[in-house]
């Protein structure tokens, strides 16, 4: 029986010609990350273990994005104990404020995850890296504080599921779509310990934008990694931005699947989740009047050019409905720098949203956008838990940047073809 | 090593967001993560929870981020031990890191009810209902995650190891 393509990482990384699902095993790490949060416990326990040195100063990564810019006094404490412990371990991948980004769309960027890489974040979203043909998971912190004393984690090898996608996504159709419906039809924990991997001639329609935010969203079906075939695109992505060899690696024909799913992409509409679970979702034809006070463009999993494109297409010469806040937030300085020479800001400005430095803030309920009382947002993030943006009662609808600004210029969530009109 | 305590029951996809609010993240300080566990979902947890006290909940328990303070927070306000029928991945990870018995058994999650005395063997896996005298088994920990459990969480482990080099 052969492997599937998460298993033949890990079993090269192990150093074995081949694991079994349920084995564990110790892998060699490619890139260790950790945020503000997550980095000062990691920092403690790494202390505890009386090691002098990291495993590798070029493998970490310490991005300081959630509560960044800081918001208050402890947060800035925060950011300073691990700056100080990046300094003094000569860290070369710490991201100050100016440099930073949000952590899962700064590293592909900054080219430190290529196909093939091993990953462990202490972040649930590390599982992005997916997209790229790469292993990548989230940890805790102590699992952090370990891989940057050893360079090593422990795995318990994953079955798999197997998605396979078929035709060509519609126009108002994005990754995100695709990831929310399916997270909608396998459930919160439909992908509890496995790996997503994601094939298929459908892939060709999708971007690495798309592809990115897709791999995000493992995590919300409680997989363990999400992960795409690599093909030009990918490869392309992996030239532009890295000088790192990298490796392809590909599923056996006949590595075993304790599931297999076809998507027929044709046949997908605009999603939304529903309060207060990423799998209570509808299709944008089943929504029905919902008002918002809020509109959130941005995040790990939406905060791409790509996405500010669509945003702007839909908001352009139109204006924010006077009832809702529209806050826009560029992933990294790159993307925003970019948005800013395409002329996106004009376009978002004039429509009354406001434009913000990249930072987590509002997706986790951190700041810079936080909701009152029965407040409802439309947001691009990845997470409606209750009071995930603010207070207990207050509610978040999950959906992409093109349903999020049309929902921005109708006052309550809306398909981006009540607003485009290509006809006139 | 045998624990004993009173049950305190949840639901499905409890996740870490109610566990331990994010904006209570900009500390790490068990004792104040504590103060605020399970506010979203059960504002009297705090002044309820006594200390050796079990947490008994449904499937996915843990699920959403990463953080420890999630696993911090319930081990420093006085839970002994949490019970579920299945848990989230990272969750289940961490706990195991930072020194948080947990045990993942579906007849035990579905069976206790909240208030009732339960008695837990780590040794075994065996828990059992004081309250109507039943006894579930859960699943056992491979050899592994036991010795992993047995330096004091994962630091424990690593310096067991690195010792010497
Ligand atoms: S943008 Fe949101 S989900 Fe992504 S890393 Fe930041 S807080 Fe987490």
């Amino acid at each position: 029986m052969g492997m599937t393509m998460t298993q033949k990482i890990l079993a090269d990384h192990a150093g074995m010609d081949k694991v079994v699902a349920g084995q564990l095993i110790k892998a060699r790490l490619d890139m260790v990350l950790g945020n503000d949060i997550t980095t000062p416990v990691a920092v403690k326990e790494f202390r505890k273990i009386g090691a002098k040195k990291v495993f590798d100063v070029n493998k970490i990564a310490i991005v300081p994005d959630h509560f960044t810019p800081n918001k208050d006094i402890k947060s800035a404490e925060q950011v300073k104990y691990i700056r100080e412990f990046a300094r003094e371990m000569g860290i070369v991948n710490f991201f100050e404020v100016g440099q930073m980004g949000v952590e899962h769309a700064l590293l592909p960027e900054k080219g430190l995850v290529v196909p093939g890489d091993v990953v462990i974040g202490a972040d649930s979203h590390t599982c992005t890296y997916g997209a790229l043909g790469a292993f990548s998971t989230g940890v805790g912190s102590t699992d952090m504080a370990a891989g940057m004393a050893t360079g090593e984690a422990w795995f318990k090898v994953p079955e798999a599921i197997k998605f396979v996608l078929k035709g060509k996504k519609g126009k108002w159709v994005s990754g995100k779509d695709i990831i929310l419906h399916i997270i909608g039809m396998i459930g919160v924990d439909g992908a509890l310990y496995k790996s997503m991997e994601f094939s298929g001639e459908g892939l060709s329609c999708l971007s690495m934008d798309d592809r990115f935010s897709m791999a995000n969203m493992a995590i919300e079906a409680g997989g363990k990694n999400g992960i795409f075939d690599v093909d030009e695109k990918t490869i392309e992505y992996a030239k532009e931005h890295s000088t790192k060899p990298y490796k392809i690696y590909k599923a056996d024909d006949d590595a075993e699947y304790v599931e297999t799913y076809e998507i027929d992409l044709g046949t997908l509409r605009p999603t939304v989740a529903f309060p207060h679970l990423p799998e209570n979702t509808k299709t944008i034809d089943e929504v029905g009047d919902i008002k918002i006070d809020q509109v959130v463009i941005g995040s790990c999993t939406n905060g791409r050019i790509e996405d500010l494109r669509i945003a702007a297409e839909v908001l352009k010469g139109r204006k924010v409905h006077p009832d809702v806040r529209c806050i826009i937030i560029p992933a990294t300085q790159k993307i925003w720098k970019q948005a800013m020479l395409e002329g996106l800001f004009e376009i978002f400005i004039d429509a009354g949203a406001a434009v913000s430095t990249p930072t987590c803030g509002p997706c986790l309920g951190g700041h810079m956008g936080i909701l009152a009382k029965g407040e409802r947002a439309v947001a691009t993030t990845n997470r409606n838990f209750i009071g995930r943006m603010g207070h207990p009662e207050s509610e978040v609808y999950l959906a992409s940047p093109a349903v999020a600004a049309a929902s921005a210029v109708m006052g309550k969530i809306a398909s981006p073809e009540e607003v485009v009109d290509y006809g006139d | 090593m045998e624990i004993r305590g009173k049950a305190i029951k949840y639901g499905d996809n409890v996740d870490t967001d109610v566990i331990i609010p994010a904006r209570y993240l900009n500390t790490s300080d068990p004792v104040e993560l504590a103060r605020h566990c399970m506010e979203d979902l059960d504002p009297d947890f705090a002044k309820k929870v006594r200390p050796g006290d079990i947490m008994v909940a449904g499937k996915n328990f843990g699920c959403g981020s990463s953080r420890e303070h999630a696993p911090i927070a319930i081990k420093a306000s006085g839970i002994s031990c949490v019970i579920a029928e299945t848990f989230a991945r990272i969750f289940y990870r961490n706990s195991i890191n930072i020194g948080l018995p947990i045990l993942e058994c579906p007849e035990a999650a579905k069976d206790i009810s909240d208030g009732d005395e339960v008695a837990v063997d780590l040794g075994t896996g065996k828990i059992t209902n004081l309250s109507n005298g039943r006894t579930y088994v859960s699943m056992p920990f491979p050899d592994f995650i036991k010795e992993i459990i047995e330096s004091d969480g994962l630091i424990g482990y690593v310096k067991k190891q690195t010792a010497g080099k």
